[in-house]
């Protein structure tokens, strides 16, 4: 017993004590070594990172201006279709204002990227205090959030979103930044609740458990139990809805600037372009296309991402 | 059992309710009025104002709301501020039309996902297994106007196979493209319930008990798994049925489908509350009622599921 409680490090104690010595390792280090033996999650870790690197670098990699209008070169071809239209100084040619399509779709990228991100964070911060505070006292709130999460689950999201996105369209938040803040606004209000739902189903479960009593035992107060023991045990299944939460906000930017009530034209996104590019989409096709297929492949790879992470952080948790 | 039917029908009223209320409010409070549509010649502020008092807008907004609940209970949602028609007429005309495509876009999707689960389940590895995934990877991820895209100008401009402009009476070619699209949504979700459903009930021991009495296999699967796999299909039909009704709003505003979903994103480009409110409450009622009928199926279907 002496000689244990002599010896300096874990290593050495062990040896001491004749047990095998083991590295500590953490659940999220055990988690990252699944997720990188998963190939299709990697794949989608590098798309999402290079996305977000081009739409940090937007500005800097994008050749032309992305409003900018070169009429005499509107609707040149791509350059896998050379031919009359071509114009060799757009690579993926302009759209039918003479706007540079790739130009275009880089700086979509960077709202996309933003759209994805900062609703998610939003939504985030929202949900999982309200479903904590809600899970882990009961009460009143708790009533309050499942009434409330109700009538939210009778609104399809879409509409919802449409709703408040339209009738606040007109208004100063509306015009900022092109209506960014107000799809910002309308994402958040939507889905916080879900997140916060998502919470309390996790807390009313864990706040059961020994090692909340054990806490509680010891004299932690609740603000440190829901910090320190109950938040990192929740973590998990948050992180996965996360993951996929992100593309489906930037799905419905696409689909409401797709409709014309999204981010305002000339401000360029996946969703506007398409948008622009639709009356005229039997003749020209690629300025809609284009645009389509970075939209895919960008929800494909989070969703590699996300099945990714799912499976690395709750190899028991299912669809 | 009764008890909680009634329960669950009593909790769609103040539901309906608060969409109802959010939708007015939101609606209403926006700035700008139904009638400001012309910028180039505005209309005199005197024939804004008696517009404004023929259709009880100057009225303070509470008023109104309880005016439209009053007739709402009637089922009665007034008429369009834009188009000299009610709004019941506008989506009576549509209402065939969207229930038309919802109903066979659900159907292609049962009749193509739950074969394609139950196949891929027993065969594990094998191609259809493969075929599966993708279309319920491709399904799930791409967002579906842009598979409308590619499908558009693949079947429609390239190969010139279908036409993809304005529906049709009774079966028509047009139907095709919306349909599919529509369908494959839930048709993959269904998919992957299908699959994940079956793997679980293949282990049960109820599965080992019917094989080790020497039933033949195809007995077994539809007897015994089958019957106990697509329980949780039939969940999911409720969320599936929300999916079609809030897809059918983007496919038939890109087939031009003259559906209640093209009138209900006209009405709010347009600001025609009439038609906004009937719409959102159709829409809301729909998946309400969807979602109703399918936990009361739910415990008919699985005696295990102690409703209460």
């Amino acid at each position: 017993m002496t000689t244990a409680s002599r010896a300096v490090s874990t290593q050495e104690r062990a040896a001491v004590l004749n047990v095998i010595h083991r590295q500590q390792r953490s659940l999220w280090i055990d988690a990252w070594e699944r997720l990188r033996r998963n190939r299709f999650a990697m794949a989608g870790l590098v798309v999402v990172i290079v996305a977000c690197v081009l739409a940090a670098l937007a500005p800097l990699i994008a050749p032309y201006d992305p409003v900018a209008q070169d009429t005499p070169a509107n609707n040149s071809s791509p350059f896998w279709e050379q031919g009359q239209y071509w114009d060799p100084r757009y690579v993926l040619g302009a759209d039918q204002l003479g706007r540079d399509i790739l130009s275009r779709l880089i700086w979509s990228a960077r709202i996309s990227i933003v759209i994805g991100f900062v609703p998610t964070a939003i939504v985030f911060s929202i949900g999982i205090l309200v479903g904590m505070v809600a899970g882990f006292y009961g009460g009143i709130v708790d009533n309050l959030l499942m009434r409330l999460t109700d009538v939210v689950y009778a609104f399809p999201d879409l509409l919802f979103v449409i709703i408040i996105v339209t009738s606040l369209r007109a208004t100063p938040i509306g015009e900022f930044l092109g209506g960014l803040i107000l799809i910002f606004i309308a994402l958040a209000v939507v889905s916080w609740v879900g997140v916060a739902r998502l919470t309390r189903g996790q807390v009313l479960s864990l706040k059961e458990k020994e090692f909340v009593e054990a806490a509680r035992a010891i004299g932690a107060g609740p603000g440190h139990i829901m910090r320190r023991h109950l938040l990192p045990n929740a973590l998990a299944p948050l992180i996965v809805t996360a993951a996929f939460s992100v593309p489906s906000a930037m799905l419905a930017e696409a689909v409401l600037s797709f409709l014309g009530i999204g981010i305002r034209p000339p401000t360029p996104t996946w969703g506007v372009m398409i948008n622009d590019g639709f009356v005229v989409f039997s003749t020209t096709p690629w300025p809609v296309l284009l645009p389509s297929i970075c939209i895919s492949i960008v929800m494909l790879s989070f969703t590699f991402l996300g099945d990714g992470l799912r499976d690395a952080l709750d190899p028991r948790m299912k669809l | 059992m009764l008890k909680y039917v009634i329960r669950r029908l009593l909790l769609v009223i103040p539901t309906l309710f608060f969409v109802a209320l959010i939708t007015f409010v939101l609606a209403q409070a926006a700035p700008g009025s139904p009638f400001d549509k012309n910028e180039t010649k505005p209309l005199p502020v005197a024939t804004i104002e008696r517009l404004n008092r023929f259709y009880g807008l100057d009225r303070p907004v509470y008023e109104q709301f309880v005016v439209f609940l009053g007739n709402a209970v009637r089922l009665d949602f007034g008429v369009s501020l834009q188009r000299d028609r009610s709004v019941n007429d506008i989506i009576g005309q549509g209402l065939p039309r969207t229930a038309q495509l919802g109903v066979m876009a659900l159907f292609v999707a049962l009749a193509v996902a739950i074969p394609l689960g139950v196949v891929s389940a027993l065969k594990q590895n094998s191609a259809i297994d493969y075929a599966s995934v993708f279309l319920s990877t491709i399904g799930t991820t791409i967002p579906s106007f842009v598979l409308a895209i590619v499908f558009i100008y693949f079947f429609g401009v390239l190969l010139k196979l279908l036409p993809f402009v304005g529906w049709g009476d009774g079966l028509d070619r047009r139907m095709i493209m919306p349909t599919v699209i529509l369908a494959l949504g839930p048709m993959a979700f269904l998919t992957r319930i299908t699959l994940a459903s079956m793997l679980e009930a293949i282990r049960q021991d109820y599965v080992r008990t019917a094989r080790s009495k020497g039933l033949g296999e195809q007995v077994v699967i539809v007897t015994h798994v089958l019957k106990n796999a697509l329980i949780p299909v039939a969940t999911v039909l409720g969320p599936a049925a929300a999916a079609l009704v809030t897809g059918s709003f983007i496919i038939e505003t890109i087939f031009s489908v003259p559906g209640v979903g093209r009138e209900y994103i006209r009405s709010i480009l347009a600001r025609d509350y009439p038609i906004i409110m009937g719409t959102t409450m159709l829409y809301a009622a729909v998946i309400v009622i969807a979602n109703l009928t399918v936990d009361l199926v739910y415990g008919m279907l699985d005696p295990r599921i102690k409703v209460a």
